[in-house]
């Protein structure tokens, strides 16, 4: 059976890009301790030699829109661009084309279905940020075949944080099911609180600095009882508008059965608090 | 009100180079072929026969109103991306790096500590 070699949950982050890789009179001040804690994550996936990434985003309104946005979809196609064009004007974001899974996407949506999760399923995907700016922070070579996996964490009505965790406890239980000798990582990308477009966007630190520090200790303690006692959709908005993506972050403490993380870091970064948090559900990276 | 057809309206201009221009050049004429070339259309064949703009929207859209648009539910993300789409440059080059995002928050700040408007349709 597949081996679930690491799971990784983390905010993204799309100037990050832009920030490292700027000539050095246009390089922010600070770029230099942002590369040093994302390089040190890399190796956090490096160590575990995956041979296919499981990525967990959500699309930001780049190829679903409110005509039909799914709660939660998997690609299965044998390849996936990335990149839309107002990501590369916003973000000086790369394409890419990152090769597919798509015998694993399939063992994977009908195991979920199996188990009452009724995802909806693309055939022609183009990725987002939401997918690239890992591929960007932890495996930038991108040279390994993805199964990405999106939620909706944008359009309410959303799903309840409860049911992002139990997908993750699903997803986790087919990929140790699937009949293969690959090593399996998943990579999960959200937000602590988070403002856009409103009126505490942007500030000295992210809008809601208590938040970020509880959401943090409760994943690195693996306590999922405090987030679903205490995370509800109106708590979320609470702490700023786009804080959502924070269950994608509860899905993967989900892929990671809600252990004690095995790596964790984090920078206050202005307008946002990053974090990177890294299971080895074996106990080591080996 | 019809948030899901200025969402409509924020989503495919700003997926857009060529609209995202013309919205930045001639607004108030640009909502106006928005609605016959792209907001009445399914897909390239199928209409839709019943969305149109209230007289508020369809002034706020042609004012690049981004405060009314989201005192009145439009969605942050899609508010937020077109506009930096068509002010960040201009702002970042004559008063530095973020200072349209934070003129944005600026003028919202009388909803610190309330709810905001819902963005669900």
């Amino acid at each position: 059976m597949a081996e679930l070699a690491a799971v990784l949950a983390s905010t993204h982050h799309p100037f990050y890009y832009k920030a490292t890789t700027s000539p050095p009179g246009e390089r922010p001040p600070y770029a230099d301790e942002w590369q040093r804690k994302v390089e040190a994550y890399r190796e956090t996936l490096t160590a575990a030699r995956p041979d296919v990434l499981v990525m967990v985003g959500a699309d930001h309104f780049h190829q679903f829109f409110l005509d039909n946005y799914p709660q939660f979809a998997i690609g299965k196609a044998p390849r996936y661009d990335a990149t839309f064009y107002n990501e590369i004007r916003e973000f000086g974001l790369p394409t890419y084309v990152l090769d597919g899974d798509p015998d694993f996407s399939g063992f994977l949506l009908q195991g979920l279905l199996d188990r009452d999760f009724d995802l909806a399923v693309s055939h022609e995907l183009k990725i987002d940020h939401s997918i690239i700016c890992p591929i960007i922070t932890v495996r930038p070579q991108a040279d390994l075949p993805v199964v990405p996996i999106y939620t909706n964490i944008f359009v309410p009505p959303m799903p309840s944080p409860r049911r992002f965790w139990q997908l993750g406890q699903a997803i986790r239980q087919v990929i140790e099911e699937y009949p293969s000798d690959k090593r399996v990582a998943a990579i999960g990308t959200g937000h602590l609180s988070l403002e856009l477009g409103g009126p505490r966007q942007f500030g000295e630190h992210g809008p809601d600095p208590d938040f970020d520090r509880k959401a943090i200790d409760w994943m690195a303690s693996g306590n999922i009882g405090a987030i679903l006692e205490n995370v509800t959709h109106e708590s979320m908005a609470g702490a700023g508008n786009a804080t959502h993506g924070f269950m994608d972050l509860i899905l993967m403490m989900g892929i990671a059965d809600a252990q004690p993380a095995d790596y964790v870091d984090e920078l206050d970064l202005f307008h946002t608090r990053e974090m990177y948090m890294t299971w080895y559900p074996r106990g080591s990276a080996a | 009100m019809s948030t899901y057809y200025v969402d409509k309206f924020l989503y495919t201009v700003d997926r857009d180079p060529e609209w995202v221009w013309r919205y930045q050049e001639d607004p108030e004429a640009t909502v106006e072929e928005w609605e016959k070339e792209v907001g009445q259309w399914l897909n390239d064949v199928e209409q839709t026969s019943w969305l149109t703009f209230t007289d508020e929207e369809r002034r706020a859209l042609a004012a690049h109103d981004y405060v009314w648009l989201f005192e009145h539910g439009a969605h942050f993300f899609l508010n937020l991306t077109l506009f930096i789409a068509l002010y960040d440059e201009q702002y970042a080059r004559e008063r530095g790096p973020l200072s349209f995002q934070r003129e944005f928050a600026t003028r919202l700040q009388h909803w610190l500590g309330k709810d905001y408007p819902s963005v669900a349709l």
